[in-house]
């Protein structure tokens, strides 16, 4: 009997904490399909509730911040941004792997220390060097940044990943006749492909949600992602939470996409890239 | 052979450490550099360190700890690993023991695990509206429960404004700790369990003699990666606060960012970088260490 009772216990306290987690975000989902006069005293009274999408074509038609122009420019930026360094990375954690040569522990260590810089830390000389070489304020400027910044992790996840294969299979198929690219591209490459899938759900969703570097490499009101049209769209003295909560729900909407359809890979990669 | 050997080594390799080393490590070494230098290209030692780091905006020693915020960026970075790091770990390791074996946890993990994946750029904007002193469900509580004199606009006010975004941060990185301690429960064998229920240890004693060391590892990821995260902190402050009101939620990344990019004071920024990536290779190389120990 006791033993129900705590069980019971358990079970609302569980339920309870999800709910307090869910709050905010239902806070967001139902002020953006509300118009303002009936969230201005609180999203929760619903004695009136009207139903309605002017929030979310506001928010994409925005005069200064248009959602609709940033969201196809965060597109623009994270897929070349996942796909190049999920390629290189591929190769280097092969390379890192199966290939001896002097100093390759040493490169190995500096690459994972290279993971807790901070971003501020290349911002300036960064910024220089875009500028001199023409691609500040350019869409392939962003997109070798976010690849270079992803490059170290993602060499050190496949690194780890390909340490767990069989090196058996690609010394039969070298013993073949294969050289390295070709056991590379026709053997490991098909073995990881579960990797491939936490990779580019991780990188991708990274490179999506970030602010700082689109903040100090784009400038041209036009190139603007999404990221950087939120705070664009919030007034200094008068919010508009509706507008504001269309605009999060549009750029949280893709994100969350990526987890729902690669969830399995999403939390294999997370765990398994902090916990090697 | 030995040729052939570099050769191939180059291929695989050279296209990620050219793009690493031209766009990370040597951007990251000229930042070190411009640290020691002044306007004029003059090394100038210490000094710009020293007058960045005892300025009112990074250490504010006047105020520190006898008044209200504004304290300045390290303070407020200090206070938001004190409260945030322990709230973290406990919620984390206690969630995902209560939901392991909880009907419709996967709904609950999942909602949970929602502020991983959020833009931390929303989190801001969340966190703002929760502390919103009309439209901000928080303030709607406290006056349910009698807290009257709570209510008002968190972010608006520099009293309350690091609390408000250190509390929103757990909210948004919960998650995080809690998905590595569900999969670390996972590898503990149930037997250990079993043994020592047949030994008579009640839930709370093999929560503190199984699950606490079996956990170790895990917790070492937690904390090390929550530093990290707790150090880098920018995103959620640039949109609820912009570090105010009067600097008294502005962080350490936040401070670079406006010396650089605003005050256009590189050599001064280059500072902060410096200091804040001491910081995190510390803990990088803490963190590395004692995980190879570890295995």
């Amino acid at each position: 009997m006791r033993l129900r009772w705590t069980r019971l216990l358990v079970y609302l306290i569980a339920w309870i904490v999800g709910l307090i987690w869910i709050i905010p975000f239902m806070g967001i989902l139902v002020s953006s399909i509300r118009p303002h006069s009936e969230i201005v005293h609180g999203w929760w009274q619903l004695s009136k509730v009207h139903l309605s999408f002017d929030n979310f074509l506001k928010a994409w038609n925005h005069p200064t911040a248009p959602m609709g122009e940033g969201l196809k420019n965060s597109l623009i930026v994270a897929i070349p941004a996942t796909l190049l360094p999920l390629l290189l990375g591929a190769l280097a954690g092969y390379g890192l792997l199966r290939i001896r040569f002097p100093g390759r522990d040493m490169l190995f260590f500096l690459i994972v220390l290279l993971l807790s810089i901070p971003q501020q830390m290349v911002a300036v000389p960064l910024f220089r060097i875009l500028l001199k070489v023409g691609l500040l304020d350019t869409f392939p400027g962003l997109i070798l940044t976010h690849t270079a910044w992803g490059l170290p992790w993602i060499t050190m996840f496949m690194r780890n990943y390909m340490s767990t294969l069989p090196v058996e299979v690609e010394e039969a198929a070298s013993l073949d006749g294969a050289n390295r690219f070709q056991v590379f591209y026709k053997i490991v490459l098909p073995l990881t492909l579960p990797a491939l899938a936490s990779v580019s759900a991780l990188q991708f969703t990274w490179v999506w949600n970030d602010f700082f570097m689109a903040l100090i490499l784009l400038y041209n009101p036009h190139m603007l992602v999404a990221t950087q049209r939120i705070p664009l769209l919030r007034g200094q003295y008068h919010i508009d939470w509706g507008i504001l909560s269309a605009a999060s729900m549009l750029i949280t909407a893709v994100p969350v996409l990526v987890f729902v359809i690669l969830q399995k890979y999403y939390i294999k990669g997370l765990v398994g890239w902090t916990m090697k | 052979m030995r040729t052939r050997q570099w050769l191939e080594a180059i291929a695989f390799i050279s296209p990620a450490l050219i793009l690493i080393g031209s766009l990370v490590v040597f951007p990251a070494i000229q930042t070190l550099m411009l640290s020691f230098f002044n306007e004029e290209g003059q090394f100038v030692g210490l000094r710009n360190f020293a007058q960045v780091l005892l300025s009112r905006d990074i250490l504010d020693l006047n105020r520190f700890p006898r008044h209200i915020p504004p304290w300045g960026a390290i303070p407020h970075n200090a206070v938001w690993i004190l409260l945030h790091l322990p709230l973290v770990v406990m919620l984390g390791m206690i969630l995902a023991v209560l939901l392991r074996d909880v009907k419709g946890a996967s709904f609950i993990k999942s909602a949970i695990f929602l502020g991983m994946v959020t833009p931390m750029i929303v989190g801001g904007v969340v966190v703002r509206y929760l502390f919103d002193e009309n439209a901000g469900v928080v303030n709607a509580f406290l006056r349910l429960v009698g807290l009257e004199q709570l209510a008002k606009s968190w972010t608006a006010y520099p009293d309350t404004a690091l609390l408000a975004l250190i509390l929103g941060s757990v909210w948004l990185w919960t998650g995080f700790s809690m998905t590595l301690y569900s999969a670390g429960l996972a590898t503990i064998p149930k037997e250990l369990y079993e043994a020592a229920e047949v030994d008579g240890a009640n839930a709370l004693q093999r929560f503190l003699y199984i699950t606490i060391p079996s956990l170790r590892p895990v917790t070492l990821t937690v904390v090390a990666m929550t530093i990290l995260w707790e150090l880098k902190i920018f995103d959620i402050v640039y949109t609820a606060t912009l570090g105010g009101p009067g600097g008294s939620s502005t962080v350490l990344a936040l401070q670079m960012y406006f010396l650089a990019f605003r005050a256009l004071k590189p050599h001064l920024a280059a500072v902060i970088a410096t200091f804040l990536t001491a910081l995190t290779l510390i803990i990088g190389v803490w963190f590395v260490r004692s995980a190879r120990r570890g295995e």
